[in-house]
C-alpha cells in the first residue's frame, strides 16, 4: 500500500517552486534483514510532474534516491492557482499522486 | 492486394506494439543497470560530455550519513533540457535522470545515497551538446548496505 504524499507549489520570483515528498522505502537490494536475508528490491522507477495538465518533468530515478524521497523542482513563470500534479510508479508496479495548487 | 495486406498487417502490428514500447521507455533499465560510471553515460546517449562551469553541483562537502546526501543541480546552459545524476562509485552509478519541458526549469535538488566517498558528477544534455561538472564528496558512514 502506496504511503502518503506531501506536496508545496509556493510562487517564487519569476519561477514557482515545487517540493514534493514521497513515502517510500526505496530498498537497494543491497540491505540484510534480522535474519541477514537481502531485503529484495523495491524502488520509485518514474516520477511526473504536471502542471494544468501539461508534463512539465519527467524524470526516471534509481534505488539510489533516499528513502522516502524529497524533490524540488523550478516551473518557469506560474500563477496562483496553478494545478500542480505530481505522481510515481514504482519497480513494483505500484503507484501514487497528489495534487495542490500554487500558493 | 499483397502489398495492402502487408501494409494492414503493418499497422495493426504497430497498435498491438506501441503501448508496450511505451511502457518500455518508461525506464532506462541498461543505463540503470550499468555497473560503471562510463558505461551508465552510454546508456544514456552521452558519449564524452565536456566540462562546463555553467552546471553547477551544490552538497556539502563532508556527508555525515550517506544514506541522505541532499544534491542540489542547476543548469545555466541554453536550451537544456534533461540532467542525469551519477555517483561514481556506487554499485549502480546511475541514480537519476530528468527530462524537462514546457516551461521546468533545469534545476532540481534531490536526495542521494552514496556507499563511499567519491565524486558526484552532474550531466546535461542540451540538445546534441553533452555537458559535465563533477563534485567531490566525503562520506563518513556508507548508505548503501547496512
Amino acid at each position: 500500500m502506496p504511503g502518503p504524499m506531501k506536496m508545496r507549489a509556493t510562487l517564487g520570483s519569476g519561477h514557482t517552486d515545487v517540493r514534493v515528498l514521497m513515502t517510500h522505502p526505496m530498498e537497494t537490494g543491497q540491505r540484510k534483514d534480522a535474519e541477514g536475508k537481502a531485503v529484495p528490491m523495491h524502488f520509485i522507477q518514474n516520477l511526473t510532474v504536471k502542471v494544468n495538465g501539461r508534463t512539465v518533468v519527467e524524470a526516471q530515478i534509481s534505488q539510489a534516491v533516499s528513502r522516502n524521497p524529497v524533490f524540488s523542482f523550478r516551473v518557469r513563470g506560474g500563477a496562483k492557482g496553478d494545478k500542480v500534479e505530481v505522481s510515481w510508479l514504482d519497480n513494483h508496479g505500484e503507484s501514487n499522486k497528489t495534487e495542490t495548487a500554487v500558493a | 492486394m499483397n502489398d495492402l495486406r502487408r501494409k494492414l498487417l503493418g499497422a495493426a502490428a504497430i497498435l498491438l506494439l506501441k503501448p508496450f514500447a511505451a511502457l518500455a521507455a518508461a525506464w532506462n533499465k541498461d543505463a540503470f543497470g550499468a555497473k560503471t560510471p562510463q558505461d551508465a553515460l552510454t546508456g544514456i546517449g552521452v558519449g564524452s560530455p565536456a566540462p562546463s562551469k555553467d552546471l553547477v553541483i551544490e552538497a556539502p562537502q563532508i556527508a555525515e550519513n550517506g544514506a541522505v546526501v541532499p544534491i542540489e543541480i542547476s543548469s545555466a546552459i541554453a536550451g537544456t533540457t534533461a540532467i542525469a545524476v551519477i555517483i561514481e562509485k556506487n554499485p549502480f552509478p546511475l541514480a537519476a535522470r530528468f527530462d524537462f519541458q514546457n516551461g521546468a526549469l533545469p534545476y532540481v535538488k534531490l536526495n542521494v545515497k552514496m556507499n563511499e566517498t567519491c565524486d558526484v558528477r552532474a550531466v546535461a544534455i542540451a540538445g546534441a551538446r553533452h555537458y559535465t561538472a563533477t563534485k567531490e564528496i566525503k562520506v563518513t558512514i556508507g548508505g548503501c548496505g547496512g
